[in-house]
């Protein structure tokens, strides 16, 4: 059974039924959800959870869906590596690469959304929604085909066609809205109010985010129950970073972990780093912005957590940082050529912006960092296509030779 | 009838412009204001906006051609 109270207002603190809501109705502030720590306590352990499955829902007990019939491809418990080829070439010797681009639909979406196709079928949902770029649509229409509810995604006209397919596949109703990003957003704001459907990321999102927690625990699980001294995470609307943290702070109050001394970097891209420019500038007003970066799965211009995420990184004493737009790429390169992993645009960003944090000392040495990877490399190839150069040669040995001896 | 929920996010340059009191005068729309903070440099308004949805619309889209930035409380829906 799933041990929660109820839904808060992050803002005035007000207290409602665990409904499908995310607004507060009187300051319209979101909602969280809140947990019942005392009972929680006296189930959870050490042992209890690696009895578990190997997914998200080893932590049932901290998520706030009834775990009994999930809807389940097995999202979670990615790889946790070493990066000694990364960190030698970074002058880390500590580093670990969370490596989330393995999971079911390749990004760490199938956390979150594992949890909301949950709930929404717990609510008696029968049609689950989201409006997306990419990675999220993969993953709604994915985890709907398992569940066997219908997958209505919404997506902008101009997507790449790599990315309609990668969800198209899953046999969703797929609405190509033509329309501005801005457009897009508000039709499915409309939708959520008009429509008897569960919108992942706006009536299910208390239930949505506390996925990302999933994130915080796996890494303190798989560094046999220690935390890092420094992560740095990828940030879109702030609702991942804030999550790892709180996973990490439950992890502490259960007694599961000690003390949380963890620092939080968050990352984004310079082209659309709303969150990093309001730590530059000090204030917790997050001034919008309109997207215009390669990283488009972190193409939040308005970011509905990004005050949290800035809360999150004073708590912690972490950082921001925003990457060049080349450096994304770069990132993308090094990682793939240091460690064998592939990533999408936003583990680029999470690269170049690790290699930041170590060239200012921010992070030293032989201090213990978790790098999250959260999205694959096969779903934005178009961003390093130029690496395609392949050695031409006649179908002989000499002609080989020549070719290979012209490269060298 | 409609009710919508809103955020305003201001520029600077429009800070002191009464931009909600207008609204409020030259359209059939009731403001109704739930949470705000602004500052010199920048500030935000989370409202409630009553009336009908036709003239909701054509109030935003005023406050729009004003400079002021409009988006439904929850931020941005569209994700990665």
């Amino acid at each position: 059974m799933a041990f929660l109270n109820g839904l808060k207002c992050r803002e005035c603190g007000r207290e409602y039924p665990a409904d499908p809501l995310n607004v507060c109705d009187f300051c319209f502030g979101p909602l969280e959800v809140v947990y019942d720590y005392a009972t929680i306590s006296e189930v959870v352990s050490q042992d209890s959870i690696a009895k578990g499955p190997l997914s998200i829902w080893r932590y049932k007990d901290l998520l706030p869906a009834e775990a009994d019939d999930p809807v389940d491809i097995m999202a979670g418990y990615t790889p946790l590596i070493k990066a000694r080829g990364l960190g030698k070439t970074l002058g880390l010797n500590n580093l670990y690469i969370k490596n989330d681009s393995v999971n079911p639909s390749f990004s760490f979406k199938d956390r979150v959304v594992s949890v909301a196709a949950t709930k929404a079928i717990e609510f008696g949902y029968q049609t689950i929604a989201c409006a997306s770029t990419g990675n999220l649509a993969c993953s709604v229409a994915a985890h709907c085909a398992r569940a066997g509810v219908r997958a209505v995604v919404f997506i902008p006209s101009d997507l790449e066609r790599g990315k309609i397919i990668g969800a198209a596949i899953y046999n969703p109703v797929l609405v190509s809205v033509d329309g501005t990003y801005d457009q897009v957003n508000r039709l499915c704001s409309e939708l959520a109010d008009d429509y008897p459907w569960a919108f992942v990321n706006i009536n299910m999102r208390p239930y949505y985010a506390e996925g990302s927690k999933t994130l915080g625990y796996e890494v303190a699980e798989q560094l046999d129950w220690r935390l890092p001294d420094h992560v740095v995470v990828p940030s879109a609307s702030g609702a991942m970073f804030t999550k790892i943290w709180k996973g990490f702070h439950e992890f502490e109050s259960l007694g599961l972990v000690g003390k949380v001394n963890t620092r939080m970097h968050l990352t984004q891209a310079e082209g659309c780093s709303p969150i990093v420019e309001a730590y530059n500038n000090n204030t917790l007003h997050v001034r919008p912005v309109i997207p215009n970066t390669i990283a488009k799965s972190l193409a939040i211009g308005n970011p509905a957590d990004g005050i949290y995420a800035l809360k999150t990184i004073q708590e912690s004493n972490g950082t921001a940082t925003a990457t060049l737009e080349e450096e994304v790429v770069q990132g993308i390169q090094l990682l793939a050529e240091m460690e064998g992993i592939f990533t999408e645009t936003a583990g680029g960003v999470v690269i170049s912006g690790l290699r930041r944090l170590a060239e200012r000392n921010i992070i030293k040495s032989d201090e213990l960092t978790v790098a999250y990877i959260t999205g694959n490399g096969l779903k934005t190839q178009e961003a390093v296509s130029h690496v395609v150069n392949p050695v031409l040669t006649k179908p002989n040995l000499e002609a080989f030779e020549e070719a290979l001896h012209a490269r060298a | 009838m409609s009710i919508k929920r809103i955020k305003f996010t201001f520029p600077t340059g429009l800070i002191t412009e009464p931009v909600i009191h207008r609204l409020g005068h030259e359209f059939q729309v009731i403001t109704n204001i739930r949470r705000a903070d602004v500052r010199e440099e920048m500030g935000w308004v989370v409202l409630e906006l009553d009336g009908d949805e036709e003239e909701i619309e054509r109030g935003l889209q005023w406050v729009r051609e004003m400079g002021v930035r409009v988006d439904p409380v929850s931020g941005d829906i569209i994700e990665g």
